[in-house]
């Protein structure tokens, strides 16, 4: 059974290599099998895998080949597993299978249909080498190979040149991230001699001390990759225009997959960030200021799709917050329940806009409550699980969050009441769409509901979102277990309420209306306040001016290459001159006697001593 | 060696004199043929020197040379004529202005 393992990632690999060179011969059906048929087996796999590991909970190591070898440096292709690789392979191939399906109808009348499924598998097998790679540089190749999928979907409506310049910028932001990261593998290779995730954590607690600058370095480059993958500050610019792409796209790869791999990465490195206090602090700081400004920006979207890329942000601080006040395994719960959620919330929306006709206003929404119930308690549920209702998914992972982070010594308190402000604010931006865009009146008709192919993945989602939180990880095995300290009642009873706040104040404002905003929300400072933050901080902006713009310049400085012009000089000296002597060749008999002649007479004139 | 007995000076003299109206005839004619005939003038020019000094220093090596350029002269005249045949069907005219494509 476990050898099996190193098929999982490659029946969608073969699938998408099938799909890439016929795909424009089969017929839709069959590419609409092969296409979801085989993450089907993939995630099937996954789950025979996982009932063999959970009766015998013992990590392993399956080496295929070897990849290159070059002095003692031979990474491998090598897969290993342990609860941390199940948790992640199950998230990829599980909620993948539903995105799946969904797609074939989200994607039914696009005529591109096989080259988005080639994609999409592709994308399944690049992310599962990344979690199941059991060195670095393999995990480095399966990292670069979802950011290339991700170009690829992104711009995958490409006639549209807006939809290829945000695939450009998210392509160019991450690499930005990724090229720390590999400088982080290359000063981990040179210090301690292997790529090995487990070997690294070996010898990286045999070299260095706890608080050494090499770790923190390492740790803070390795961050540095994590932050660019999963869209924190100062990265996060290229998720909101992501969502460019088709929408279940942006529900698999920019909600729950991709955007998790740096949660992935630091978690799975966590024996490297232990010997960093520093650099945990900084995950921490990172995760948390991101959540805010995240969640802020969130609060003034009018696209739905772009509220739900700036509440992914913010999630995603969440799960670096957990990573930072070192609460692994609730950072990896919180990674999966918010797989589960957002999934659900970005496949609702996905319903909302093919149904609607391509709309994404929240505000030309309205009433869509009764019209497209199956979508509306997706949307129900995926919010509550979102804002952390009590007994839903979200609950149980970001209250073990934030009662963590108050645990930290020093700036745990802070920390904790910084979550809460966040949670408050996903409570009433998340209620806010739901009120928004299904209760009031209708302002445009959706020409028809979902039907079994997208009710299907919804409802299960629906499922896993609410009862999500009741699975146990096996990850225990993995990551050193937290202290056992419990903190005050008043501390648990305040992160509960907290939530139901806000859905309380979102309803008040944005359904009954009977908390009025619109004097505060007129006052001249709230209004640019309200600017500011739907420009999401104004970071584009300053990126624009910083990076951007001073890049073009220098381009067209250079476009007409100054260098090339030196070497033109003698280029176009040599031309003159040859232009004077070709003026000599007359192609005239007499005149070059002439000259001979008058030559001769000179020559003659200096033998006889004229001069 | 009785008889008319002229200084070699005056026979270089008369030699320099036709060469330079060979050359100028080079210089300034445009017709093919007469540019042919200053070639024959020139040659000939030489061709007095060398006799004129062999005579003087009574060496036989002045008729030999003498020899030579007769017959170099009869090939030239030879190659001479084939060109100016070329040159009358090419250009429908024996100006040698006209023969000027070999340019720039």
């Amino acid at each position: 059974m476990r050898q099996l393992i190193g098929l999982i990632p490659l029946i969608p690999l073969l699938s998408s290599v099938c799909l890439m060179l016929l795909g424009g011969r089969l017929p839709r059906l069959w590419i609409g099998l092969l296409g979801v048929g085989s993450v089907g087996l993939a995630a099937l796999l996954t789950g025979l895998t996982a009932v063999d590991f959970l009766a015998n909970p013992e990590p392993f190591q399956l080496t295929l080949w070897v990849w290159m070898q070059v002095g003692n440096f031979a990474p491998g292709v090598a897969f290993y597993f342990d609860g941390l690789t199940l948790v992640m392979m199950s998230v990829i191939t599980g909620v993948g299978f539903l995105i799946h399906l969904f797609s074939t109808e989200f994607m039914e009348e696009d005529k591109s249909y096989a080259r988005y499924f080639a994609y999409l598998n592709m994308f399944v097998a690049a992310m599962l080498i990344l979690v199941m790679a059991d060195n670095l540089l393999l995990l480095y190749l399966g990292w670069e190979g979802v950011g290339v999928c991700s170009y690829l979907l992104v711009g995958f409506w490409y006639q549209n040149s807006a939809n290829g310049q945000a695939a450009r910028k998210a392509f160019i932001v991450t690499r930005i991230g990724d090229t720390a990261m590999a400088l982080g593998l290359f000063l981990l290779f040179t210090e301690l001699g292997t790529l090995n995730i487990q070997a690294l954590g070996v010898a990286a607690n045999e070299t260095w001390q706890v608080g050494d600058k090499l770790p923190l370095i390492a740790c803070l480059l390795l961050l540095a990759g994590a932050v660019g993958k999963s869209a924190q500050l100062p990265l996060h610019t290229w998720l909101p225009d992501a969502m460019a792409g088709p929408t279940p796209v942006s529900a698999l790869i920019h909600a729950a997959t991709m955007v998790t791999a740096g949660v992935y990465l630091i978690a799975r490195t966590h024996e490297l960030y232990l010997l960093a206090p520093i650099a945990m602090i900084a995950v921490a700081l990172v995760g948390l200021s991101t959540s805010l400004m995240a969640a802020f920006t969130a609060l003034t979207q009018r696209d739905i799709k772009r509220i739900l890329a700036y509440s992914t942000i913010s999630q995603i601080g969440y799960m670096f917050l957990a990573l930072g006040v070192g609460a692994w395994s609730a950072g990896v719960f919180h990674l999966m329940t918010h797989a589960f959620f957002k999934a659900l919330l970005f496949l609702g929306s996905g319903a909302i806009i093919h149904c609607l006709h391509h709309e994404h206003d929240i505000f030309k929404m309205g009433g869509l409550r009764t019209r497209m119930p199956v979508t509306f308690w997706s949307f129900m549920i995926g919010s509550a699980a979102l804002a952390a209702l009590p007994m839903t998914s979200g609950f149980f992972s970001k209250d073990q969050i934030l009662l963590q982070a108050y645990q930290v010594d020093g700036i745990g308190p802070w920390l904790w009441l910084g979550g809460l402000l966040g949670a408050l604010l996903t409570a009433i931006y998340s209620f806010r769409l739901v009120f928004v865009v299904f209760f009031g009146k209708a302002n445009t008709e959706p020409d028809r509901d979902t039907g079994w192919r997208m009710a299907l993945p919804l409802s299960l989602l629906c499922a896993l979102a609410l009862f999500g939180g009741w699975i146990m990880l096996p990850v225990a095995e993995v990551f050193p277990t937290a202290s056992g300290l419990h903190p005050a009642h008043w501390v648990e009873y305040v992160s509960i309420a907290v939530p139901i706040v806000g859905v309380v104040i979102a309803y008040l404002v944005f359904y009954s209306g009977q908390l009025r905003v619109d004097g505060l929300l007129n006052m001249p400072l709230m209004q640019s306040l309200q600017r500011f933050w739907y420009s999401g901080w104004g970071l584009d902006a300053l990126y624009d001016r910083l990076f951007v713009r001073p890049y073009y310049a220098l381009a067209a400085l250079f476009k007409g290459e100054p260098v090339d012009a030196v070497y033109g000089l003698i280029v176009a000296i040599n031309q003159t001159l040859n232009g004077w002597l070709a003026e000599g060749q007359s192609g005239q008999m007499r005149r070059y006697l002439i000259s001979m002649v008058f030559g001769l007479i000179v020559v003659l004139a200096i033998m006889l001593g004229a001069f | 060696m009785d008889g008319l007995n002229i200084p070699l000076s005056h026979i270089l003299l008369v030699s320099s004199l036709l060469f330079s109206v060979g050359m100028l005839g080079l210089m300034m004619r445009r017709n093919i043929i007469f540019i042919l005939m200053s070639l024959e003038v020139m040659l000939n020019s030489t061709a007095l020197a060398f006799v004129a000094a062999g005579a003087h220093w009574g060496q036989p090596d002045g008729q030999i040379v003498f020899m030579l350029i007769l017959s170099v002269a009869a090939a030239e005249v030879a190659v001479g004529l084939g060109l100016v045949l070329q040159i009358q069907r090419r250009f429908k005219s024996l100006d040698m202005d006209n023969a000027n494509r070999m340019q720039g």
